[in-house]
């Protein structure tokens, strides 16, 4: 205990110090700066208000429950019901419609868009993209071309029914495993990928025999997709000539397609959606550019 | 470690014998390393066996090692005075310090990845060991604990021993603390690459690494605890009651939320014995907790010592310091609920989480003003120490993130903040500002003094560590408020017709430049780390002869 219980005064502020020392350091006597300790009672103050007209303190089987009566599961069922409430009379005349009711309305197509936008964000966007455009192996909305057909319809079915999902009225159609069955030889494959190519108007290799290659693909290729190779929307054959690709347009993806076959899948939304839901979507997805 | 004081050095010397406390630590290792050999055979978890390896490992090399100190040291015990002063333990303090320098480089290098990952998700590269979700407790786990707790560590076992005037307590207990608490680190660190979580966010390691914690930090808290105990001043400074909260309660925090009960010795998983918001309560009691004990009341500790000791001016008010601790330890433990705004906890749980955050405001702020007061008479030294420039600025940035606590734990302002990126920023407003740079400063004091060295090797360096990380704070979280509001706003905007107006995708799409901002201003926080690696080296390197550099041998005026 040397020198730390001497009188100190601090010379810049002229503040004595606590007396004690450590290590060199001194502490002043500064008394609590007002500014803080008003502030810090006003926050209790503030606290205390609070208990009064909110749920706050525990008791034995329940809480005090504030002079408000407010509650937060109170709170957001009223915001629901106003939603609901302020949706009411376009949802109620939206399940009403006809699916070319709603597209003739412009007042109705322009609800049913603005909710299938929502819907679409939530539920297709992770497959189709935020707008639609698509990812390999997920399909373009926005263009011209559809694989299981673009009338309100056919797309109505399509989301509600899905893609080769569970639902027994579920779209089916496969594209076989040419190569992975044996069905037929890699050099075979290779020759179709080129012909595929060029139905497209794309290069084809050297190798490439035209005739060869028009004869394969009306023995196996044809009866789906056509002999003109124009597709079937009946199974959801693929169009090969408009030059849209699902899964890409390089010779290895396309022998791929024909090694492996192609068959993705999309559910059926009306397991998880209501029916004015999927008619907003259909419309939606009908007005993004290629409806028919 | 190498014999000190007194004796005769030799295993032959008769009057030479083991102490309790080799001897209990040489049995508790034994025993560690059989048990460890039968969990490494019996386990069917290669992430499991592997660390029972491990385990096995730093018992076989932690008794050798007492052993051969054993056969080297003295007979006597090292003194505790002399020639009447202090004969200060500063080992463990130099191995603290340069492990936190080490480990929390390697926390901002993850945190740099992570943010990139963000912004460019194929930086995940489809490897489990470095995904996101790997990843993420890694980089929090090893700037918190890690680079934090060894900068704890260090500062306490310096501050206590200088503050009390006495040799740190224990012989092998403090050795036993800091190379246990790395241990763990390292154990939890390849754990969470490995796979090995128990899923509860900053307590992510499983029950046996939790364990093994307890048992250092017990050794840790004993060790403090004894030293100002057999204090040599009649009271006990400020800061050491900061860091006895600090120890005190992250017991408390560590042994209420890792409650768990294992599937069997031989396997690494658990079950918490809290369900459901039950559970939800206490992690975040005990989150908001480790931020309140561990990153508050530690650091405030920190600053505590380290600001009048560098600005040699004595602390702002001692009545201020008395008020403004009782009143953060008593009201910081009830804030956690507010973590849980708008969830299943129920309504008068959220209030007092939300009105005691509101009343926590001025204690906080009561640490700042002692801080930044304290530098009154000493201004002009900001001029030209950038050492003090930075132990002031993270005040500064410490009274700014508990200004915007409070501000975000109000339930109309957390509706909108809660779950977006401005949680991110205001966490990395007080990791950054406040955490890291009170950290550098207690280092950059630190080294000088333990390697008895009369300066830093260059204040020229220190200062473009300051200025480039200080612009890699500002980027960071003005990016991530710019990110946080955008993207609350994003979600709960409706259209006129009663639609939200952005899907969730398009709230990500609209992360991205923000995301690359806030990488940038990561990266430039770690380039600052790197600066202060090198110049911590060459301080200590240096001859003391030549290490007064012609161009640096006045402060300078810093700008």
């Amino acid at each position: 205990m040397t020198s730390a219980h001497k009188e100190h005064i601090d010379p810049h502020t002229g503040t004595s110090t606590t007396g004690h020392e450590w290590d060199g350091i001194r502490e002043l006597n500064t008394p609590l700066p007002k500014w803080w300790l008003y502030m810090f009672y006003a926050t209790i103050v503030w606290a205390l208000g609070y208990f009064v007209v909110y749920p706050s303190w525990p008791l034995i089987s329940s809480h005090t429950p504030g002079l408000l009566g407010w509650s937060s599961r109170g709170a957001v069922t009223q915001e629901l019901a106003a939603l609901q409430h302020k949706r009411a009379p376009m949802v109620s005349a939206l399940s009403q419609a006809s699916l070319p009711e709603i597209v003739k309305d412009d007042k109705l197509r322009g609800f049913a868009v603005a909710q299938g936008r929502a819907a679409f964000g939530d539920n297709c966007a992770p497959c189709h993209g935020a707008g639609g455009g698509g990812a390999v192996g997920y399909p373009n909305l926005n263009d011209d071309e559809w694989i299981w057909g673009g009338t309100l319809d056919d797309i109505h079915q399509t989301i509600a029914f899905g893609i080769r999902s569970t639902h027994e009225k579920t779209r089916v159609g496969m594209m076989p495993a040419f190569g992975q069955t044996g069905m037929l030889k890699a050099s075979e494959i290779n020759m179709l990928a080129d012909h595929v190519r060029a139905l497209a108007g794309l290069s084809t290799e050297k190798s490439y025999d035209r005739a060869a290659g028009e004869k394969l693909f009306g023995e196996q290729c044809a009866a789906c997709h056509g002999d003109a190779a124009k597709g079937n929307q009946e199974i959801g054959a693929p169009n090969l000539t408009d030059k849209i690709w699902l899964f890409g347009a390089d010779r290895a993806a396309i022998a791929e397609g024909i090694h492996r076959g192609r068959g993705s899948m999309m559910p059926a939304w009306n397991e998880r959606l209501d029916d004015t839901t999927i008619k907003a979507l259909t419309v939606y997805v009908h007005s993004l550019g290629g409806g028919k | 470690m190498v014999a000190q004081t007194g004796g005769v050095a030799g295993p032959f010397n008769p009057t030479k014998s083991m102490t309790a406390g080799e001897m209990t630590l040489v049995i508790a290792g034994v025993g560690m390393f059989f048990l460890s050999i039968l969990v490494a055979a019996k386990t069917t978890s290669a992430p499991y066996a592997f660390h029972a390896w491990l385990f096995a490992a730093a018992s076989a090399a932690s008794v050798l090692a007492i052993f051969n100190r054993y056969l080297d040291r003295p007979a006597a015990a090292p003194l505790a005075e002399v020639d009447g002063k202090p004969n200060y333990n500063f080992g463990p303090v130099k191995f603290s310090t340069i492990a936190a320098l080490v480990w929390g480089v390697a926390g901002f290098l993850v945190g740099v990845i992570i943010a990139l990952q963000l912004a460019f998700p194929t930086l995940n590269f489809d490897l489990s060991w470095i995904s996101f979700g790997r990843l993420r407790p890694l980089h929090t786990s090893a700037v918190i604990f890690a680079f934090g707790g060894n900068v704890l560590i260090a500062t306490s076992f310096y501050v206590v021993q200088r503050t009390c005037r006495v040799r740190l307590a224990g012989d092998l207990a403090p050795w036993f603390v800091v190379l246990g608490y790395n241990f763990f680190i390292v154990i939890a660190g390849t754990g969470y690459l490995l796979g090995i979580t128990q899923g509860k966010e900053y307590a992510e390691p499983e029950w046996y690494a939790d364990l093994f914690l307890t048992v250092v930090w017990v050794a840790y808290f004993l060790v403090f605890l004894i030293t100002v105990t057999k204090r040599k001043e009649p009271h006990i400074y400020v800061a050491n009651w900061f860091y006895i909260a600090f120890i005190v309660t992250i017991a408390v925090l560590h042994l209420g939320n890792n409650a768990a009960v294992p599937v069997s010795l031989y396997s690494p998983k658990s079950y918490i014995v809290w369900a459901g918001v039950q559970d939800a309560m206490m992690q975040w009691w005990y989150g908001h907790n480790a931020v309140g004990f561990f990153l508050t009341a530690g650091f405030l500790a920190i600053m505590y010592y380290f600001v009048p000791k560098r600005a040699e001016r004595p602390l702002y008010s001692y009545r201020l310091s008395i008020i403004h601790f009782w009143a953060l330890i008593f009201l910081y433990m009830w804030a956690g609920p507010h973590h849980l705004h708008y969830t299943a906890l129920p309504d008068w749980a959220q209030t007092l989480g939300m009105t005691f955050s509101i009343m926590l405001w001025m204690p906080s702020w009561g640490g700042m003003i002692n801080g930044l007061m304290t530098l009154s008479g000493a201004w002009d030294k900001l001029r030209t120490d950038p050492v003090l420039r930075m132990l002031v600025v993270s005040v500064a940035f410490y009274g700014m993130s508990t200004f915007e606590g409070p501000l975000m734990s109000i339930k109309v302002v957390n509706s909108l903040s809660h779950y977006t990126d401005w949680t991110v920023g205001h966490v990395h407003s007080g990791a950054l500002g406040w955490v890291g740079y009170v950290s550098f400063g207690a280092i950059y004091c630190l080294v000088p003094w333990l390697w008895n060295k009369p300066q830093l090797y260059s204040l020229r360096l220190v200062n473009w560590h300051f200025w480039i990380s200080t612009i890699g704070i500002v980027l960071y979280i003005t990016s991530m408020w710019v990110a946080g509001i955008l993207q609350g706003l994003m979600w709960r905007s409706y259209t006129a017709l009663g639609f939200l107006e952005s899907s969730f995708i398009e709230t990500v799409e609209a992360m991205h430049p923000f995301y690359v901002i806030r990488a940038l201003g990561g990266a430039l926080f770690l380039i600052g780390a790197l600066i202060m690696c090198w110049n911590i080296y060459r301080t200590i390197v240096t001859p003391v002869a030549v290490e007064r550099r012609a161009s640096e041998g006045a402060l300078a005026p810093a700008e």
